[in-house]
């Protein structure tokens, strides 16, 4: 479980987020929804360490993470897994040598092993015989496979996904979802994903946080989502006209 | 100096919370390929045409039959092992090499793989810049002692071949009057100037935010910092070591 409290964080007077709390469930698919611009993914780098929060700490399973001196941060930064935006794979590297890089810093497996382990998550994510491709070889939807099995390669007790419908079709976005979604069930990890993809809020949001310019509006699941009385959260939701006119029946 | 005052905490970062010994082995070994192996042709190629042209200028010069021949390629020698070689190949060298590193690191940045590497808990800045830096400072006093034998045979051939001296005056001035100190000197400078212009490029792109613009800005930054900072460099160690 991860728990945020009081984070806030400003750019150059800019506050972009202001006292955010909230708690992340293990075992779930933890979902940071909102426009562009509200703050989202900056949540998710003060979580993860990319950016340090004005105020505010992230705890994952109890363990005070922003204010953890090197070595306990380095500790938990091993458990951690993260997909980002555009995959980013080593350009430098083929998809093998990229799923096996955590596995080469992190540990002291033997070459076999570690080998085994890349092709156990290679398969598990879809992609078989791709292994010596080069990472500008390969499509956006297999670019975000490979960075789900980088992600997951060194057995993390938690996953970030950084926006990982952005750029694909539906089709291959709902893949993408149910993928993580299975891994999360799977593997009985704390996830959190961070999207305003709404195919995903109604398709994998066991828990949900709706952020509106830098403040937390909302927190419930999928099936609370059409009916929350919250008006910025129904404009977000009810966005096209499909959707309005499914307002007030049960999406999920 | 607010720039300069991050530039040294971004050269501080790189010796903290390093890898292992083999990681740092096989990324240097790695580096090494690209910034020599892949530069030697280039390094070869410049410094050979560097010798002929200073052997025909030099001998457009000395219009005086009370000047003894030998000299032009004296003169070839002290200019290509004091300056030509170390300096003139370290602004080829921040064109080549300390473009490609800014623009590597910055392309890293904005595609977030630097990122990547911090959330797996890696010293990014150590893990991708030291060895840029070690492997600059190996490759880099190699080129300059190829690009400076080169520029000598390069001196050598035009200087036969077009009749404006004879092989036995090339080789007298060659070995005449020969103070090896200019060898350590040239080597002390091609150090220094790897160490900056590796460091200065690899600083550019690391923090490069942004875009792909973003990205072409940095690589022009590293490019022209890099040859201040040498050019700054050689005149004082000039005045501190000759």
């Amino acid at each position: 479980m991860i728990k945020i409290k009081n984070i806030s964080k400003s750019f150059n007077d800019k506050s972009v987020l202001r006292n955010i709390n909230g708690e992340f469930d293990k075992g779930k698919t933890n979902l940071i929804i909102g426009s562009s611009g509200t703050g989202k993914s900056v949540l998710l780098k003060c979580i993860v360490g990319l950016l340090h929060p004005d105020t505010g700490y992230a705890f994952y399973d109890l363990r005070n993470f922003t204010d953890a001196d090197k070595d306990v941060k380095s500790e938990i930064r091993r458990e951690i897994g993260m997909l980002f935006q555009g995959g980013a794979l080593f350009d430098s590297k083929n998809v093998e040598e990229n799923v096996m890089f955590p596995l080469d810093i992190l540990t002291k497996m033997p070459y076999d092993e570690k080998l085994d382990r890349v092709n156990f998550c290679l398969k598990r994510v879809g992609l078989e015989n791709v292994n010596k491709k080069m990472a500008s070889e390969i499509s956006g939807g297999m670019k975000k496979r490979v960075g789900i099995a980088r992600a997951i390669v060194n057995n993390p007790n938690y996953l970030f996904c950084d926006e990982p419908n952005s750029g694909l079709d539906p089709q291959t976005s709902i893949l993408i979802d149910e993928l993580i979604l299975e891994i999360t069930h799977e593997f009985n990890i704390t996830t959190i994903i961070v999207t305003h993809d709404m195919n995903s809020v109604l398709g994998i949001g066991e828990k949900i946080m709706f952020l509106h310019k830098g403040d937390k509006l909302w927190e419930g699941s999928n099936e609370d989502i059409t009916h929350s009385g919250v008006k910025e959260l129904d404009d977000f939701v009810f966005i096209n006209k499909v959707m309005k006119s499914l307002k007030g029946t049960k999406l999920v | 100096m607010k720039e300069f005052g991050r530039y040294m905490i971004f050269l501080g970062s790189l010796v903290v919370r390093r890898e292992t010994f083999i990681t740092y082995y096989r990324l240097v070994i790695e580096e090494c390929m690209q910034i020599g192996v892949k530069s030697i042709s280039l390094f070869v190629l410049v410094s050979t045409f560097m010798g002929a042209v200073t052997t025909v200028q030099t001998a457009y010069n000395l219009v005086t039959p009370l000047v003894p021949r030998y000299v032009i390629s004296q003169v070839v020698r002290e200019m290509t092992v004091l300056e030509l070689a170390p300096t003139i190949m370290a602004i080829i060298f921040a064109g080549k090499i300390g473009s490609s590193m800014a623009g590597g690191l910055g392309t890293m940045r904005i595609t977030e793989q630097i990122d990547a590497l911090e959330v797996m808990g890696i010293n990014s800045s150590s893990y991708l810049v030291l060895p840029k830096v070690v492997a600059s400072m190996l490759m880099y006093p190699m080129l300059v002692i190829v690009a400076g034998v080169c520029s000598i045979i390069g001196g050598y051939l035009v200087g036969t071949l077009t009749g404006i001296l004879t092989p036995t005056e090339y080789v007298m001035g060659i070995r005449s009057i020969f103070n090896d100190y200019s060898i350590t000197f040239a080597l002390i400078k091609s150090f220094v100037f790897a160490f900056l212009i590796a460091s200065i490029s690899c600083f550019k792109g690391y923090y490069t935010q942004g875009g792909a613009l973003e990205v072409g800005i940095a690589s022009t930054d590293a490019v022209t910092s890099s040859v201040i900072a040498v050019l700054l460099a050689d005149y004082f160690l000039a005045n501190l070591l000759l």
